[in-house]
């Protein structure tokens, strides 16, 4: 089990998790170059990653649905795309996952769940509980991830599908992986 | 406050579509993408072409969309052209252009303060919301309000020069057009954008 990632910022120089490394790697492999997000703790890492990569485009956004348009229009410009986000973000993206269903538009997610396991803000379980449904419902491939060393392998499995024609894919990473918000001195 | 009159913007006199045949007339080059609704369909009145994706759906959406395509093309002028209302339901996004601000984008609301295709409902432009003070506050370099014909033309000829990302509101007259649609098949107009730009679908 992961120290929970909350109490891990990029500023005390602690240790990623071991399936950022290998991740980045597979998404740099399957061509992104413009990563969309909306923070998680869970993906702190992996936005730092982006930050610090060259040719990568990192876009920070107000809400996650933007990222669903973006990566649809950086995707018309030749830059694959994914867009990373926490699972209440899920709910933001659904009337704008129809612009990627009915154009086609590859569409890469990576969500790290929250509400699922041993979650201490109850307001996180709803999403929590029905981001894989909802998902489904509209047409996204769900990859749901429970162990740290499938992530990499899952995420590189679904970029895949994704950027060889099968449309919209989203791996949940479990909040078994992540580990829980422990809301210790800040009381967050 | 004073009251504002519900029927302004029916005599507003800027008209939508020449003047959106004047902003597109002669760029075989630049890269656009529109709102829903009447923005795409006056973009269309003005010739459908293979590097404009007009949107279907995506309420919000045009915006971000267009961010995308900027920062993938930093080299290419993105032009998003969109309604009042497709913007006003993702304002979010001018500030996260405002946060990266492309140089190559500019965004261009024609705002008759109606939600058109719907029945010409009050969009909230029609009391006191000031789409380009949302813009200049986000942090966009040049951003304005054209409300005459003069300025309209001013706006056509000068966007490309201004610094960008810029942000421009058109007041343009609440009126119904005639319907030109372009093709509505989503994956359609994707392929031939790609293939238009990037030579592949």
């Amino acid at each position: 089990m992961l120290e929970p990632a909350d109490t891990d910022p990029a500023d005390t120089g602690a240790v990623e998790p071991v399936w950022v490394s290998p991740t980045w790697r597979a998404l740099l492999a399957a061509g992104v170059r413009t990563v969309a997000s909306v923070p998680d703790a869970g993906l702190a890492a992996l936005i730092r990653r982006a930050e610090a990569t060259a040719d990568v485009t990192a876009v920070p956004l107000s809400t996650e649905e933007e990222g669903v348009a973006l990566l649809a229009g950086a995707w018309l410009g030749g830059s694959p795309g994914v867009l990373l986000m926490q699972s209440s973000g899920v709910g933001n993206c659904i009337n704008l996952l129809s612009l990627a269903r009915t154009c086609r538009f590859p569409l890469l997610m990576v969500v790290t769940m929250r509400g699922q396991y041993g979650e201490r803000n109850p307001w996180q379980v709803p999403m929590g509980s029905t981001a894989a449904e909802v998902l489904r419902a509209s047409g996204v491939l769900v990859f749901d991830v429970q162990d740290e060393a499938d992530v990499a392998p899952t995420v590189e499995a679904a970029a895949a599908m994704v950027f060889s024609g099968a449309g919209m894919a989203a791996v949940l990473i479990g909040q078994r992986v992540i580990g829980a918000k422990a809301f210790a001195a800040a009381g967050r | 406050m004073s009251a504002i009159d519900p029927d302004r913007a029916e005599r507003y006199p800027i008209r939508r579509r020449p003047f959106v045949a004047g902003l597109l007339a002669g760029d075989d080059g630049v890269l656009v993408v529109t709102g829903l609704g009447a923005p795409a369909w006056d973009a269309t009145a003005a010739g459908d072409r293979d590097r404009t994706f007009p949107l279907w759906g995506a309420m919000g959406g045009a915006v971000a969309m267009g961010l995308g395509l900027a920062l993938a093309r930093p080299r290419d002028r993105v032009l998003v052209l969109t309604g009042d209302g497709e913007l006003l339901m993702g304002l979010g996004s001018l500030s996260t252009v405002g946060y990266h601000r492309p140089a190559n984008l500019a965004v261009v609301v024609l705002d008759n303060e109606r939600y058109g295709e719907t029945g010409a409902q009050p969009t909230h432009t029609a009391r006191y919301t000031d789409l380009a003070g949302v813009a200049a506050a986000c942090g966009w370099p040049c951003t304005g309000t054209a409300r005459t014909p003069d300025e309209a033309a001013a706006l056509a000829a000068g966007l490309w020069a201004q610094e960008g990302p810029r942000f421009w509101v058109v007041k343009v007259a609440a009126a119904d057009e005639p319907l030109v649609m372009p093709p509505r098949d989503g994956a359609h107009l994707k392929e031939r954008f790609r293939r238009a730009l990037l030579g592949e679908p």
